[in-house]
């Protein structure tokens, strides 16, 4: 049993990271921490078992969510005021904990094969998938097509949250960062993309990134995989080239319009797929009716189409969301504050011009 | 309940604890934001954890000699699996929402410390009223 050790140390580093990550005042410090947490979080997925959460924890979180940290912190402050205690907080958050403890008593233990999970609902996906949907990953059965509604859903609040930063931070003036006038190399530090070892590193590795993300796009179906994850890598490969090369150079790669498309391209395919399904007269997100002679067939065909459109969906938002946050000017902010005012002007409704006689000669 | 099985419990409570304190009693809205990916990681690791079999393996069949998988291998529930692992992405597409009303709020108000930004709003509701 390797496992239990490893298990303690990894929960033990990833509480520590937790709190160092509320201790430090220098935001930029927490946000790359907020890295590894995530790192060991995935490997701690890996022990429990979950391949496809850990692959997505680890995609997200080290190739996602601390980049946007970071894009954050560069449009805002990168050091925490102090905040005074509050005793009022640290009692609600005693509470909650004690509560929670108490509502450990009624948990079932770590691992115990009979715990109710294990029953129901998971245990007929065990059984049953291979001869309903014929994959080797359960996972993804049951994602694509048992579950298949609630992955809609999930794809759906992913497409809205894109349209959502993007209406908040697209500015007008979508000029990059990186086209002012050029300073002499000598009297500054060197930008990422003069290192010449990053540039070689990332020139290396970015094909590979790119080709992986298909493979596992592709090869969902039979290990650990599918669109989520295959989007957010994908994702990280193009984010990868405009941290090096600077935003500037990767809009010329990944056109702002083409991923905008993308995103509504992406979820239309999966609410597509089921509509056709409705058309063949099947249900709506049921593939078998694509092959009835075959079902299983009809269901390759569907979970393929549906990771297809996820992975677009992701890969579009992700990469969206990375553009809006890197092509929002920096002075915008120092801008409002010149103006004086703190809130934005007012509407005021304009004055109607109050009614002349003449003007109701006209009318009949 | 003994300490032997619960207790991976115990940590994700404190985990749990350490993002909702951070939540509720940090004026920072950035540190905010922190404070609810690591309660999100907690919740999620809740989850995962009760799908664990002793002895299982990933929920992706291990195939027998007759090319059918192999029903005696002992296989985690992959329900909280799919659940969580959809649930990671919209969390990271929401926080990413949550950001960028961060990067609105700096830009309009000049500052994200929480109790600045309720200060400068009651110091224009006084102008307003003086007027």
């Amino acid at each position: 049993m390797i496992e239990l050790p490893l298990e303690a140390v990894l929960f033990v580093f990833l509480l520590i990271v937790g709190i160092v990550v509320g201790r430090l005042r220098n935001l930029f410090g927490a946000a790359m921490l907020t890295g590894i947490f995530s790192f060991l979080s995935a490997g701690l997925f890996t022990l429990m078992t979950a391949v496809d959460v850990a692959f997505t924890e680890a995609a997200v979180g080290a190739g996602i969510s601390t980049v946007l940290f970071l894009a954050t912190l560069a449009l805002t402050d990168d050091t925490e005021k102090p905040s005074e205690r509050s005793w009022l907080a640290i009692g609600v958050v005693t509470l909650t904990a004690i509560a929670l403890f108490f509502g450990l008593f009624d948990m079932p233990g770590y691992g115990d094969p009979d715990a109710p999970i294990h029953g129901g609902v998971g245990k007929h996906y065990l059984e049953h998938s291979w001869a309903e949907i014929g994959l080797p990953n359960v996972v993804t059965s049951v994602l694509a097509s048992y579950r298949g509604y609630d992955t809609f859903g999930e794809l759906a609040v992913v497409f809205t949250a894109g349209i959502g930063v993007t209406l908040l931070l697209r500015s007008k003036s979508a000029q990059m960062g990186d086209d002012k006038a050029p300073i002499p190399f000598r009297s500054r530090a060197p930008y990422v993309r003069e290192m010449p070892i990053v540039r070689a590193v990332a020139k290396v590795m970015l094909p590979f990134i790119l080709l992986f993300a298909l493979y596992v796009q592709a090869h969902g179906d039979f290990g650990p995989g599918g669109g989520f994850q295959a989007g957010v890598v994908f994702a990280a490969g193009f984010v990868l080239y405009g941290l090096v090369w600077g935003p500037r150079a990767l809009q010329r790669v990944a056109r702002e319009r083409f991923l905008e498309t993308g995103m509504a391209v992406g979820l239309l395919m999966y609410g597509g797929v089921g509509v056709a399904a409705l058309f063949m007269g099947g249900t709506f997100l049921d593939y078998s009716a694509f092959t009835p002679e075959h079902p299983q067939h009809g269901q390759h065909w569907g979970i393929f189409l549906v990771e297809l459109g996820v992975g677009l969906t992701v890969s579009a938002v992700m990469l969206v969301i990375y553009f809006v946050f890197t092509a929002r000017p920096r002075s915008r902010a120092e801008r409002n504050r010149q103006a004086g005012s703190i809130h934005p002007p007012r509407l005021t409704l304009p004055e109607v011009p109050e009614l002349r006689a003449s003007d109701d000669e006209g009318a009949p | 309940m003994t300490l032997a099985t619960h207790w991976h419990y115990f940590v994700v409570i404190a985990l749990m604890m350490t993002g909702l304190h951070l939540v509720i009693a940090r004026n920072n809205y950035v540190k905010k934001l922190m404070g609810l990916s690591i309660f999100q990681v907690s919740v999620i690791m809740l989850y995962v954890s009760m799908g664990k079999v002793h002895g299982g393996t990933a929920p992706v069949y291990v195939m027998g000699e007759n090319g059918e998988p192999d029903l005696g291998v002992v296989y985690s529930s992959p329900v909280p699996h799919v659940l969580m692992l959809t649930a990671i992405v919209v969390g990271v597409a929401t926080m990413a929402l949550g950001l960028a009303i961060v990067v609105r709020i700096k830009e309009t108000y000049g500052t994200i410390e929480d109790d600045e930004v309720i200060e400068k709003d009651r110091q224009e509701e006084e102008a307003l009223a003086d007027r």
